[in-house]
Parts: C-alpha cells; sequence; structure tokens
C-alpha cells in the first residue's frame, strides 16, 4: 500500500530517531511511504502564532503537491497534521473545494488501524510482557476535532490498544492530552519544567516505567529536560520516552532497533534490560 | 503570578468589530461559564484568564490585551477552544491578538515569544522553504545571551548541542533546496514576513 510521506523539518534533525524508525516499520506491515516531493515546512506554531496568512499558505502548498501525487497523505508530527488539516478546512470555507480530495493521515492512526493491529499481534516476535507505560498523545494530534475530524480528542485509546497489542500494559492515567508546553520550551523554559514536572509526577502515580508518544516535540520536550527537571526538583527521575514506532519495531524484531534506542537521552536500554526485552 | 487589574473600563468598539468579522463564531456569543480558563493548563504563568481576555477584547479593552503577557504564555494547546461550548475559537483570538501586538509595535513583557517566532520563520524563508533547527537555535541563543549573559544556561546549552550532534541528531548543514523556492519566496512576500 503506498502512501505519501510529510515527515516535517524537525525529523530531518532531531526527530532523525523517529524518522529512522518511522522508515524501518512500515514496510513490516506493507505500507511504502513515498516521501512528498519538495515539501516544505508547515510554519509550525510560529507562523500561526505571529502571521495567519503564512500559517495557511504555507501548509498549502503541501497540500497541492499531494493532490497533485494523489495519494493519501501520512504526518509524524502532531503540529504538521494539524496545520495541514487547518489549511484545508480553511480553503474549504472559503469555497475553495479541491477537486481532487486526499486523505490527510496522523501517523499513529494510521498504523493502529483495526487491520494493522491485527497483522502485528500476530506476528510478535519479542512480546513487551511487563512494560508498564503510559501513553501520551499530547495536544494537537486530536484537538481541536474541528479541525482533526478526530472523535475521541479527550480520551484517545490508538496507543493504548496498539501497547496491548504489542503485549505491553497500557496503564490509564488522566494526563493523556494534556500539554507539555513544547512551542514554549525555547523562550519560557521554566514553564516547561511546571508542565512536564506534573506529567512525571501523574505517569509516575500512575504506575508508570517509561512514557510513550507519537509526536516528536513531546518527545524531545519530556526526554531533552528530563535531567534538568530532576535537577531542579531535586528528584532522580527515570523515564523513558519511547516513540511507538520503536516499541513496534522492537516488538516485530527489527534489527536496527538498537539504533534507535540508543540516540534518546533518557536510555531506555536500561529499562529494557531489566523487563528481558532486550 | 499576578492578574492584571482592568481599571476603570471605559467599552470602546474598534477592536471588537475586527475581531468579530475575523472568526466565523464571534467570541461575543461567550455566556462567561469560564470552562476555557477551568482547563487551561497555563493559568499558573498568567496575568490575565482566557475569560477575562474575551470578555475584555469584548469591550475594547485593546491596551490591556495587547500589553498582558497571557497572549505569549499561552502554548496554543487549544484545550480552550476544543472545550468551549459556544464554539468560540479562543486561542485563535489569543493568536489574533500576538499578531496584532506585533503589527502595532507593541512591546510586550515576552518579546522572548515573539523574537522566538520571527526568527522561525525567517529561517524558513532563508533556508528557502525548510526549517533549519541548527541555525534557529544558535541565532536565538545569541539574543538572549545578549539581553541577558547567563554562563550556566549557555553550557548547558552547549552539553545538548554536543548530546544531540554525538546521536546523530543535529543537522549541520542547512535543509535541501526546495525546487519551489521561489514559490516559497512569494509565499512569504504575499504575507508581509
Amino acid at each position: 500500500m503506498q502512501v505519501s510521506y510529510y515527515p516535517g523539518c524537525s525529523l530531518e534533525g532531531t526527530a532523525a530517531d523517529y524518522a529512522a524508525s518511522i522508515a524501518a516499520v512500515a514496510p513490516l506491515v506493507g505500507v511504502e511511504l513515498v516521501e512528498l516531493e519538495d515539501w516544505n515546512c508547515c510554519g509550525a506554531s510560529a507562523a500561526h502564532s505571529i502571521n495567519h496568512e503564512l500559517a495557511v499558505a504555507l501548509p498549502g502548498r503541501n497540500l497541492a503537491l499531494a493532490r497533485q501525487r494523489g495519494l493519501d497523505v501520512v504526518v509524524p508530527c502532531a503540529l504538521c497534521f494539524n496545520r495541514l488539516k487547518a489549511a484545508e478546512k480553511e480553503e474549504a470555507q472559503g469555497g475553495r473545494e479541491a477537486a481532487r480530495r486526499v486523505k490527510i493521515w496522523d501517523l499513529l492512526d494510521f498504523l493502529t488501524q483495526e487491520t494493522f493491529l491485527t497483522q502485528v499481534s500476530r506476528r510478535l516476535a519479542k512480546p513487551l510482557t511487563g512494560l508498564k507505560a503510559v501513553a501520551f498523545y499530547g495536544c494537537l494530534s486530536a484537538r481541536p476535532p474541528q479541525i482533526t475530524d478526530k472523535q475521541d480528542w479527550e480520551n484517545p485509546t490508538a496507543m493504548d490498544r496498539l501497547l496491548e497489542a504489542l503485549g505491553a500494559e497500557a496503564l490509564d492515567w488522566s494526563y493523556k492530552t494534556d500539554c507539555c508546553g513544547a512551542g514554549l520550551a525555547v523562550a519560557r523554559p521554566d514553564i516547561i519544567d511546571t508542565l512536564v514536572g506534573r506529567l512525571y509526577e501523574r505517569a509516575l502515580a500512575a504506575g508508570a516505567e517509561c512514557f510513550v508518544v507519537s509526536c516528536q516535540m513531546c518527545q524531545a520536550n519530556l526526554d531533552l529536560t528530563q535531567s534538568r527537571i530532576s535537577e531542579k526538583a531535586g528528584k532522580r527521575y527515570y523515564l523513558p520516552v519511547l516513540y511507538f514506532t520503536e516499541l513496534l519495531g522492537l516488538a516485530l524484531g527489527h534489527p536496527e532497533a538498537a539504533g534507535w534506542l540508543a540516540r534518546h537521552l533518557v536510555d531506555p536500554r536500561p529499562l529494557l534490560t531489566a523487563k528481558g526485552l532486550w | 503570578m499576578d492578574r492584571l487589574t482592568t481599571g476603570e473600563l471605559i467599552p470602546a468598539t474598534a477592536l471588537p468589530a475586527r475581531l468579530l468579522a475575523h472568526f466565523s463564531v464571534p467570541p461575543s456569543v461567550c455566556y462567561q461559564c469560564r470552562k476555557c480558563s477551568a482547563g487551561c493548563p497555563l493559568t499558573f504563568a498568567m496575568d490575565l484568564l482566557p475569560d477575562t481576555v474575551i470578555r475584555l477584547a469584548l469591550l475594547g479593552q485593546e491596551e490591556t490585551l495587547l500589553r498582558c503577557r497571557t497572549i505569549w504564555v499561552c502554548a496554543s494547546c487549544v484545550t480552550c477552544t476544543t472545550r468551549c461550548p459556544n464554539g468560540i475559537d479562543i486561542a485563535g483570538v489569543m493568536d489574533w491578538l500576538k499578531e496584532e501586538a506585533l503589527r502595532r509595535g507593541v512591546e510586550g513583557p515576552q518579546p522572548e515569544v515573539a523574537t522566538f517566532h520571527r526568527y522561525f520563520l525567517d529561517s524558513i524563508r532563508k533556508g528557502g522553504g525548510r526549517l533549519s533547527e541548527t541555525a534557529l537555535m544558535q541565532r536565538y541563543t545569541l539574543f538572549q545571551l545578549r539581553r541577558r549573559p547567563n554562563l550556566k544556561e549557555l553550557l548547558r546549552q552547549l552539553k545538548l548541542g554536543w548530546e544531540l550532534f554525538r546521536r546523530r541528531r543535529l543537522r549541520l548543514f542547512g535543509p535541501p533546496a526546495l525546487k519551489g523556492r521561489q514559490e516559497i519566496r512569494a509565499i512569504f512576500q504575499k504575507a508581509g514576513a
């Protein structure tokens, strides 16, 4: 099955680890990701905050490229996904309905379709038995539903269902879609310390040993800051932040899984070793 | 965070007229249930609660709104917009006010955020269509150092840069040149960015 793939800027840089795991895992479930040729930045928070026109025109160009290609588009970054959807809605509102429509998918939703889940659970090379995780969905893959067209924005379950299919234990908690503040990570790191510190505490209270995420901004914000937040709080948090694609690769026995995991700052390998998953 | 006082309110009409025209659901349908403020995870860092922003906007209190901290520490998580029973795009109002503040050259209490956004867009424009995270971070770090030299923070940044570099997560060269870079330039010109 062929789909267009819009990686977004950070997957070419700080989230190269996410990009590598996505590229490795997609073929395992029979998906061919065709990178959208000549794609550009969606403008991210910067554009929608201070230049509305740019915030629609930049993703608008990507939409046009995707329509030319004619395949559904799969987007790993929650913010890129949100901006592409927002541009689509704004076009429709302005009466500029495209003649050729393509569906814009959030990668997590795409890979957790029933058909893939069934396939995956039949082919587990290494079930993630005993791994206690909280799924952290973040903000923009689901909110606001008027833009994302999601049904379960307050209590999404796609990642939880995937974790269960992989044999892990997906713990229930109330902070699945809380904001980690990634957009302010650079300009107001003190705010992040509060928001992310709260997520660590709530995850631990739920009994979690790690976070599982589908957004590279959530990953960076929970992972890169962990030593700083620990220092400030006088605690020693150890909560690895894993991409769902990494766990998918690990459970399906992909030989490169070790390489992706070594690229996080909070090294997940001690946890996985302790669980006998390594 | 101390909340701003609203002073003596003399309703004005210029701001609300433009604001109402911009949104498909006019913020004037607000019935002050305050659900937006109840669910907002950033209120601890705000000087005006989100519901107050909407109220003041409807009363035309632009002086207070364009100078407040709230619009800049809003993290755009869109919880408010999502939960508003009347369908008001509260996060969209925050964005609208940010853009308005910059257009009028208002110096707000949180220039770091506006500067970060500006550098971000500059980086896309200069890179010909894609963001260079490295260039953005270098420029922003220099901006912060000039304002408030902080050796400890600089060392932390450099260490983080190194940690990412040795994990092959730092791209030293800029993004690839796009075939559509003229198109991108035209988009930026048209949007005045």
